[in-house]
This record gives structure tokens, C-alpha cells and sequence, in this order.
């Protein structure tokens, strides 16, 4: 297996912040590397540096064994990306931008036609129709198809499923679990926590620096403590009776519930009674499976503690 | 070469598809070619005239007959005391009043001599002038009628003043290449900056970046078919006012045709330029249009002779393509002059748009910063 990018202390800043700091990692072939974390992160600037066109302060980059300062013409040629916002013409058809972004790498529509067949095959009714009138996923469909028509060695999605419904967001991910088959390397990036699943390895990052890089397994193993959910229908209250509690060590808000971790990895002894005093009288308590933001969160607090 | 046209191709599309852009593209130059050449005429063309006239001979209804058919005047009304004067001057549509003195005719025949008065509205200034000369020279051409049938063989001396190139005075000949020349440059660089700003503002210059284009594709990609439609905007322009104004043109068209190209392209790079010193759409448009129309319209002797200027103005105007272009423009359209006499103005327009295109590659960004 060959390293597709091979990254050791990117630097990046602008003005006086650092939007990048000491990052290394590197991607293999054929395997979607994803990057988690929240917005702000660092990740559209990471991808700007992978895709040549930004440059790091310090630190060296390899994409491909190409040097993306002096090589970035060879690079460009083999990169497909999608970028975070809707780039594609909104005043040119589906069809049309597909050919114009095919015609600019010097292929043709049909030449690529299996690589995109899958996705492709889910907006070609509306082929058509006029870029700017898709919905979002629609939109996301094409983009990913338009990055993707040149057959690209690595490919680089920035956000590719942000404000995306659940199911495009499903079929999205089953296209690029496919592209595996054709060699493509894929690095994604994403907020949202549920897809890191769906990547080979993931890296946490936040606030330009790298928290954690490894499979999402391995990742969410990492977190070793018991984690229980609570659940109140005041939420906001309970977190604030719960970091209240001196036996807490975390208490993070979890879809409907709340993920909370104890000293010595037990319940404290009489918590509903201490909820109870708190105004919390609805509290259920279950033991849960850990996922991986509450390693991410967790690692969040232990880099905080560090710093502060 | 294919990714070029496939790019240009992509280009058209984007024009095509956008009304806003087709009416500047052709609308404007349309509209802009009317009303300079028929409602900011500087010709006097049915003026109204009021006639008040105390003596009501012979003769004063010779010559007011004279001059109402002369076409440049029309009779707004027949005044009857100098009390009317200032009434129908108050109400606008009279631009003057022509009256002539009791016993205008007999004095005339008796005397040899006899008085009229234009009473003129000064408040529009231009219109007041133009409107006594043109009587004066009416009432003078009388003058040399009446004097020939009545001293067949008096010797006189009559100067006869010729007007070259233009002979008429008409103002649209003026105008038009005034026109063409702010149109063009309007046109091309605005066009060209919003279009390649417009890629930055909407985030497809990022994807453009990462695609094996070369800059000099993009940049050649957006400016070509700006270059033809600005093209075919010239040949619009040209055939409208020969059809219109019956203005044809002297010089070579051939000749006009090559230089209107050099100053497209000009513009084009200039329009580059801007585009490579502004992110968004909205500086593009404030740089083109207060950088480029005011002082193609103030500076370039398109409507204030640059002679009469302070030299301050002189000098600034140096630097402003657009003067350059005015003056071969209207050497070949007016004046029919050769490449001989316009040779100084081309070479200075080769090397702005050589300048200008050199600064726009070198400052163009193959990175996001």
C-alpha cells in the first residue's frame, strides 16, 4: 500500500491566528481519510494546502510524491475537489457543467461514465434543469460527480454532505465506499460525527491541531471510562446540576440526553436525590456505549486543561 | 485548445443566459448612440421663434417666411405688443423672439437700412447662441439678396465661411465616435472584471484553480467572447449611425475596424487588471465605472475639448486610453486620415494594452492568496 499524502508540521497563519498548527498525518491509497471537527477547525485551510492552492508557512507536503509548491501544475491534474461551498455554475444545466468540467480536465462524459454512473444516475432526470434550482442534496450529487469525471488519483471533499438531507447523506457515503474499487483515495472532511464511521481513519481536529489519528474504532476505544446517559425532559438544567456535582468529571449534551462521566467510573451514591435538591425530578439513568464524540469531546477537556 | 473552447464555450453561455449582461452588452450601446445623437443634439432643429411684427410689409414677411422655412426654426406664436415678450419667453417653448421694427420695409427701401431685434432666452445658453446665429446668418444671406437684385453690379466682398469635415456642424458626428469609444471601454472592462470577479465571489475560481487550466486559458477563456460581441458592437454601432445619421466614414474601414480591435483588447486587459486588484463584484464595478466612464466622458475631449482644459487636466488626460482612441476614431471617421497621421496614438494604445496584460498575468494568482 503506497502513501498517497504524506504531511509533517504544516503551518499555516493568518495574521495573527494560527489556523494550523504542527500538523502531520499521512493518507494511504484507496482508503477515505476523514477529518473531524467543528467549524473553525482548521479543516478547509488543511484541504486548501492538500489541493496546492494555499501554501503552508512551514512544514512539507506531498501529495501524490508531487511537491504541491513546485509541482502543483502535475498535481492539479490528478486532484479532484469540492470545495465547502456550492461551486458549480448555478446558471448552467446539470448536464452542462458536467461536460464543462470534463472538457477542462480533457475528457469526455462518457470516457469516466462508470466512475459517476452510480451518483450520476440519481440527478440525470434533471439534467435539464438549471444548477442554481436543485436541492441540496441534488446539488452535492453533481458537485461530487463534477470532481470526479476526470478519474482522479486522490479526491478531496470539503463538507461534501453539510445541509444534506439523512438519506442523500446515506447514498453519499455508499458512493464513496465504491470508489475504493477504482484506487481513488478519499479525504473528507465533516462535522458530523455519525459519518466518521463510514471512514477507513479519521483525525480529530480542532482548533488547527490534531487531537487524535486512527481507525474509528480505535478512536472510540480510546475512551475508557463508564459513560451514562441521562435523560430529563430540562436538559439544560440537569447539565447545570450535574457539573455541579463534585463526583463529575463530564457532563456533554447528546442528542435528547445527556452524556456524563463519574469519578471512579460509578454512580455517585444518592444522584437522584442530589438531582432532585437540583430541580431535576424526571432524571432516567442508563449506562451507554461510548462513540466517538465522547472521545472527541474528551479529548477536547484534556487539551484544554493542558493549555489553561 | 479543446479545453479552451469548451471554456469559451462555457462563457457564451453564462452571457447568454443572463439579461442584465445582454442589455449592457447591446442595449446600452444602443440607446447611448440615440439619445447622444437625437436628444442631446446640439443642432437646432425646430426652435420655436415668436414673431412679433410691428411693421407688417412686404418685406418683414418675406424674411420671417425665410426664416421660418429654413427648417431650423418654427413659429411658436405671433406676438402683437412687447408686453407678450417676456410671457411667452417665461413659458419655455419659445427660444426667442424675432421683432421687427415699424416701417421695417419702407425704412428698408427709403433709408437703405432698418432695424431688427433677436431677443433671446439666456437661460439656456447653448440653445440662445446657436439660435442667434443661425438668424443672423439667415437674415445676412437676405441682406446679400435683397442688396444683389437691387445694386446689380456693386462690388462686394462677402466672406463665405466653410466648415471642413463636418460642414453642417452636425453634433452626432462628434458623438458618435464619443460614443463608441466610452461604450467600448465600458463595456470590455467592466464586463471582464465582474466576470472574473463573479468566479471569485462565487467560489468556482477555487475549482478552476485546482484544474489543469493554465491562467493564461482562463484569463484568454473570459476575454474572448467579450472580444467579439464587443466587436460586433462596433460594427452595430458604425452601421447605426451610417443608417440613422447618414454618417459614413471617410477613412479606411478597414483601418477603423483594426484599431477599434486594438482598443477592445486594450480595455480587455484593463478589465483584467481590475479584476486581479478587486474580490468582489461590487469594488469591479465601482473601479470600472468611477475609474473608467467619468474620466472617459471628462477626460478624453469627448465633450470638453481637452485644449481648453487647465493643463493640469492636460497632462492627467495622458494617461487615459480613451483620449488616444477619440482622436484616431475621429481622424479616420471625420477626417478620412491614414495610419500616417494616427501612427503615434496606435503605438501609445499598443503599449498601454502590453503594459496592462503584462501586469494582469504576473498579478494573477495560480493560489487562493
Amino acid at each position: 500500500m503506497s502513501v498517497v499524502v504524506q504531511a509533517s508540521g504544516l503551518s499555516k497563519k493568518f495574521g495573527q491566528t494560527a489556523a494550523l498548527e504542527d500538523i502531520s498525518f499521512s493518507v494511504n491509497e484507496s482508503e477515505i481519510f476523514g477529518f473531524i471537527g467543528p467549524d473553525g477547525a482548521g479543516k478547509t485551510t488543511l484541504f486548501r494546502i492538500i489541493t496546492t492552492l494555499l501554501l503552508p508557512d512551514s512544514g512539507e507536503i506531498k501529495v501524490l510524491g508531487l511537491d504541491g509548491t513546485r509541482n502543483f501544475k502535475e498535481l492539479r491534474m490528478e486532484i479532484g475537489y469540492m470545495p465547502g461551498r456550492f461551486s458549480l455554475y448555478q446558471d448552467l444545466s446539470v448536464e452542462e457543467n458536467l461536460e464543462f468540467y470534463a472538457t477542462v480536465f480533457g475528457t469526455t462524459i462518457e470516457e469516466n461514465y462508470y466512475l459517476i454512473k452510480d451518483i450520476y444516475s440519481h440527478i440525470e432526470p434533471f439534467k435539464k434543469r438549471l444548477a442554481g434550482k436543485l436541492s441540496g442534496g441534488m446539488k452535492q450529487k453533481l458537485a461530487l460527480s463534477c470532481a470526479l469525471i476526470h478519474k482522479p488519483k486522490l479526491l478531496v471533499l470539503d463538507e461534501p454532505t453539510t445541509g444534506v438531507d439523512a438519506v442523500s447523506r446515506s447514498e453519499f457515503w455508499d458512493m464513496l465506499s465504491r470508489l475504493r474499487e477504482y484506487n481513488i483515495t478519499v479525504i473528507v472532511s465533516t462535522p458530523y460525527m455519525d459519518e466518521a464511521m463510514r471512514c477507513d481513519r479519521i483525525a480529530l481536529i480542532q482548533n488547527g491541531k490534531l487531537l487524535a489519528v486512527d481507525t474509528p474504532t480505535v478512536v472510540k476505544n480510546e475512551f475508557r471510562r463508564k459513560l451514562f446517559s441521562i435523560r430529563s425532559a430540562e436538559k439544560h438544567k440537569l447539565i447545570i446540576a450535574l457539573r455541579s456535582l463534585d463526583e463529575t468529571i463530564s457532563s456533554f449534551p447528546f442528542g435528547e440526553s445527556v452524556h456524563v462521566t463519574f469519578k471512579n467510573d460509578r454512580l455517585p451514591d444518592n444522584l437522584d436525590l442530589s438531582l432532585r435538591e437540583r430541580g431535576i425530578s424526571d432524571a432516567s439513568i442508563t449506562e451507554t456505549e461510548s462513540g466517538i464524540e465522547d472521545r472527541f469531546l474528551e479529548l477536547i477537556q484534556t487539551t484544554e486543561h493542558q493549555t489553561a | 485548445m479543446k479545453r479552451f473552447l469548451g471554456f469559451v464555450k462555457k462563457e457564451f453561455r453564462h452571457i447568454f443566459r443572463d439579461y442584465r449582461t445582454l442589455f449592457i452588452l447591446f442595449g446600452i450601446p444602443v440607446a447611448e448612440i440615440l439619445i447622444f445623437g437625437y436628444a442631446i443634439s446640439m443642432d437646432i432643429k425646430n426652435a420655436g421663434v415668436a414673431i412679433l411684427d410691428l411693421s407688417h410689409d412686404e418685406v418683414t414677411e418675406k424674411l420671417s417666411g425665410k426664416i421660418l422655412s429654413s427648417g431650423f426654426f418654427k413659429k411658436s406664436a405671433d406676438l402683437l405688443s412687447y408686453d407678450e415678450i417676456d410671457q411667452v419667453l417665461k413659458k419655455g417653448k419659445t427660444k426667442a423672439v424675432i421683432v421687427f421694427e415699424e416701417g421695417f420695409g419702407k425704412r428698408l427701401i427709403r433709408e437703405g437700412k432698418a432695424s431688427l431685434s433677436i431677443i433671446a432666452d439666456g437661460s439656456e445658453p447653448n440653445t440662445a447662441t446657436l439660435v442667434t446665429n443661425y438668424t443672423t446668418a439667415i437674415v445676412n444671406d437676405f441682406n446679400i439678396e435683397i442688396a444683389g437684385s437691387a445694386l446689380n453690379n456693386a462690388l462686394k466682398i462677402v466672406p463665405e465661411v466653410r466648415m471642413f469635415y463636418n460642414p453642417e456642424l452636425k453634433s452626432y458626428s462628434m458623438f458618435v465616435p464619443g460614443v463608441i469609444t466610452l461604450i467600448l471601454i465600458l463595456v470590455s472592462a467592466l464586463m471582464t472584471s465582474v466576470t472574473i470577479t463573479r468566479e471569485k465571489e462565487f467560489g468556482t475560481m477555487e475549482v478552476l484553480l485546482v484544474s489543469p487550466l493554465k491562467p493564461v486559458q482562463i484569463i484568454l477563456g473570459k476575454v474572448t467572447p467579450y472580444f467579439i460581441l464587443s466587436f460586433i458592437n462596433v460594427l452595430v454601432i458604425l452601421a447605426m449611425s451610417w443608417l440613422v445619421f447618414g454618417l459614413p466614414v471617410k477613412g479606411s474601414i478597414i483601418l477603423l475596424l483594426a484599431e477599434s480591435m486594438l482598443y477592445i483588447l486594450m480595455s480587455l486587459s484593463l478589465g483584467i487588471l481590475i479584476s486581479t486588484v478587486s474580490s468582489t463584484m461590487q469594488q469591479a464595478i465601482f473601479i470600472s465605472l468611477v475609474g473608467l466612464m467619468l474620466p472617459t466622458i471628462l477626460l478624453s475631449g469627448f465633450i470638453f475639448p481637452i485644449e481648453n482644459m487647465p493643463k493640469v487636466y492636460d497632462y492627467l488626460s495622458l494617461i487615459m486610453p480613451p483620449r488616444y482612441f477619440i482622436t484616431i476614431i475621429k481622424g479616420i471617421m471625420i477626417k478620412g486620415t491614414g495610419l500616417l497621421y494616427i501612427w503615434k496614438e496606435t503605438f501609445v494604445l499598443i503599449l498601454m494594452t502590453t503594459v496592462f496584460i503584462g501586469i494582469s498575468v504576473r498579478k494573477f494568482k495560480v493560489r487562493l492568496e
